[in-house]
């Protein structure tokens, strides 16, 4: 991971969704005013007519991509995590899930990172609210490379995903030939001591620790959970019994997320202690993205705190 | 096969009745009010309208329609059994454990079904997806979306129509059954519903106002609708709830209740009247 290489994962998006379009036809792209944020704009520049933007009507909107994929169009579409999985919620349920329609929903500005703009446009609950939908696919990619590799690999699958994006520039994390699956966490490291399971924003933050503990002589290992839904049943259990702590960390409640995921696997399979870092049961509000990260407690330094407690 | 006999839709239609009461009074739930409103309007889009091949349910190129007041199940399910995508011996499981014929319909169990639906208010915006994707392709298909007046209280609706008419969707056919009631009683007193042909001229629609029961108008006002370029259309079918039963009609404690054994009776005998009348 080279800290200094940052992009932001919708940017990442915006720019793998305009190479799929020209690759395949059946892509459509779908926005509710929010094209400039959601990087969809750069995909409405090159093709204008498979872009519809529908205007602030993100319930509307998830209709309209129902519609569209009823017909065999494969459609994208794209709003702030908390108008997408929030505010259509109802509409995701009855019109993409339950008829198991092939919509994609890529949701940006997930999280407390969105800084400045606070609560109400902080997306805490969308990991726990999609991924109990069936037929759902729930995915939370934790930097450039991979949000790449997640935006075409998604493509093949005929059934709805949610993609949960972030707005500020986070350190590219992954070599371009780097091997991804659905459903795989990627190990980082092999130490002993704990485990950091992550997902999104909070990968690079519990790489950065890693390193830092490390020269403390504490060595443990990082497992990006890119893949939210399916879970990686294995490498869980599998890490639970070769550390000898375990932590979650991530940029969304610690209710119905990546910790309540873990733990819902180790209570069934390998029953042992996990920490939770999240936010705990409160709302968002407005600051720098880096200073939320460690009022919150889930920047790199509240994860050293916690493992070397 | 088009069928243009008046005498021969307003048959159907009333085939379409007795399927509904025979489903809702098997199944002891279920919607009759809702679905014998609007009976007719589905005798004449899947027997006049609809350009549709019931061997071939999942065909590209066919016309579309959704029943967004999804409630109304039995109606549906009647036309199409009518129409014969499938058995009417199946409507005898209507929302029955291990059914296909589920409370409300489901795109994935039922050949005819164009979508799932019953949280009302999302029809419209698919069938305005399905439309653009029409047009996109230049497919050519039509796309019939069936909403209750009390369902357009949702303000889904209303972004769904700014949308087929920013859109220009003349392939969109909105039918409204305009019956008056919802569950809790008028739509004017429950939600305040007014002025509805002027709220959809003013979102850009053409309006066209018809007696939701007579089967000659029904078909102009789709003819008329088909002739409409480069916006989408509205019919307001002013209709009954209850149509057909007399005991039903305009009751709005029939909304979602089902027959006994007495009242399931009086009912068939009525429709079955009426269709010998027509014979």
């Amino acid at each position: 991971m080279n800290i200094e290489n940052k992009i932001a994962t919708r940017q990442s998006y915006g720019e793998a969704l305009t190479d799929l379009g020209e690759k395949n036809s059946n892509i459509v792209v779908l926005d509710a005013d929010l094209s400039n944020a959601t990087k969809t704009n750069i995909f409405a520049k090159k093709y204008p007519n498979r872009f519809i933007n529908v205007g602030i009507a993100e319930q509307n909107m998830m209709g309209i991509a129902a519609g569209l994929a009823t017909y065999g169009k494969i459609p994208y579409v794209s709003t702030f995590a908390v108008f997408a999985a929030g505010r259509a919620y109802d509409q995701i349920r009855n019109s993409i899930c339950y008829p198991n329609l092939n919509v994609k929903i890529c949701a940006t500005h997930a999280g407390v990172t969105v800084g400045e703009d606070g609560a109400t446009h902080q997306m805490l609950e969308d990991l726990s609210l999609m991924r109990t939908l069936p037929n759902m696919t729930v995915i939370s990619p934790s930097d450039d490379t991979q949000t790449k590799w997640v935006i075409e690999e998604i493509s093949k699958i005929k059934s709805p995903v949610y993609v949960r994006l972030a707005r500020p520039a986070t350190p590219v994390i992954y070599e371009k030939n780097q091997k991804f699956e659905i459903g795989k966490g990627i190990q980082h490291g092999t130490g002993t001591d704990a485990t950091i399971f992550a997902t999104g924003v909070t990968v690079a933050e519990a790489l950065k620790a890693q390193e830092e503990l490390e020269k403390q002589g504490v060595h443990v290992r990082v497992v990006d959970m890119f893949s939210i839904k399916p879970i990686d049943k294995e490498i869980i259990v599998k890490c639970a019994k070769e550390t000898k702590k375990i932590i979650t960390v991530e940029d969304h409640s610690i209710i119905g997320g990546l910790g309540s995921s873990v733990c819902e696997v180790l209570s069934e399979e390998y029953p042992v202690k996990v920490e939770r870092m999240g936010i705990k049961d409160a709302f968002g509000k407005s600051g720098k993205a880096e200073e939320l990260l460690s009022y919150f407690k889930i920047d790199k330094n509240a994860i050293i705190e916690t493992l070397l407690s | 096969m088009k069928i243009t006999k008046v005498e021969a839709l307003e048959n159907i239609a009333n085939e379409i009745r007795i399927g509904i009461i025979e489903q809702v009074y098997n199944a002891q739930s279920g919607h009759p009010g809702g679905s014998l409103s609007c009976a007719d309007i589905l005798a004449v889009l899947y027997f006049n309208q609809m350009n549709i091949d019931p061997k071939k349910p999942e065909a590209k190129e066919r016309d579309r329609f959704v029943l967004s007041k999804g409630h109304c199940s039995p109606a549906l399910y009647a036309t199409l059994a009518q129409k014969g995508y499938f058995s009417k011996d199946l409507l005898k499981s209507f929302r029955k454990l291990d059914s296909n014929l589920q409370g409300h319909p489901d795109i994935n169990k039922v050949p005819g079904v164009d979508m799932t639906t019953g949280s009302l208010g999302q029809g419209l915006s698919v069938s305005v997806g399905m439309a653009i994707s029409s047009k996109m392709e230049s497919a050519g298909f039509r796309v019939y979306c069936l909403v209750g007046d009390g369902e357009i209280e949702e303000g889904q609706i209303w972004e769904a129509v700014m949308s087929a008419s920013k859109n220009k969707l003349d392939n969109l056919c909105v039918i409204l059954d305009h019956n008056g009631l919802q569950i809790d009683g008028k739509v004017e007193d429950v939600g305040g519903l007014i002025e509805i042909k002027e709220k959809f001229e003013s979102f850009g629609f053409n309006v066209i106002e018809v007696d939701g029961h007579n089967i000659e108008s029904l078909i102009y006002a789709f003819n008329s609708a088909k002739q409409k370029k480069e916006m989408p259309s509205v019919i307001i079918a002013n209709t009954i709830k209850g149509k057909g039963v007399s005991f039903m009609e305009n009751e709005v404690s029939w909304h979602g209740k089902a027959p006994n054994e007495e009242q399931y009776k009086q009912a068939i005998s009525e429709l079955k009247l009426k269709h010998f009348a027509n014979n």
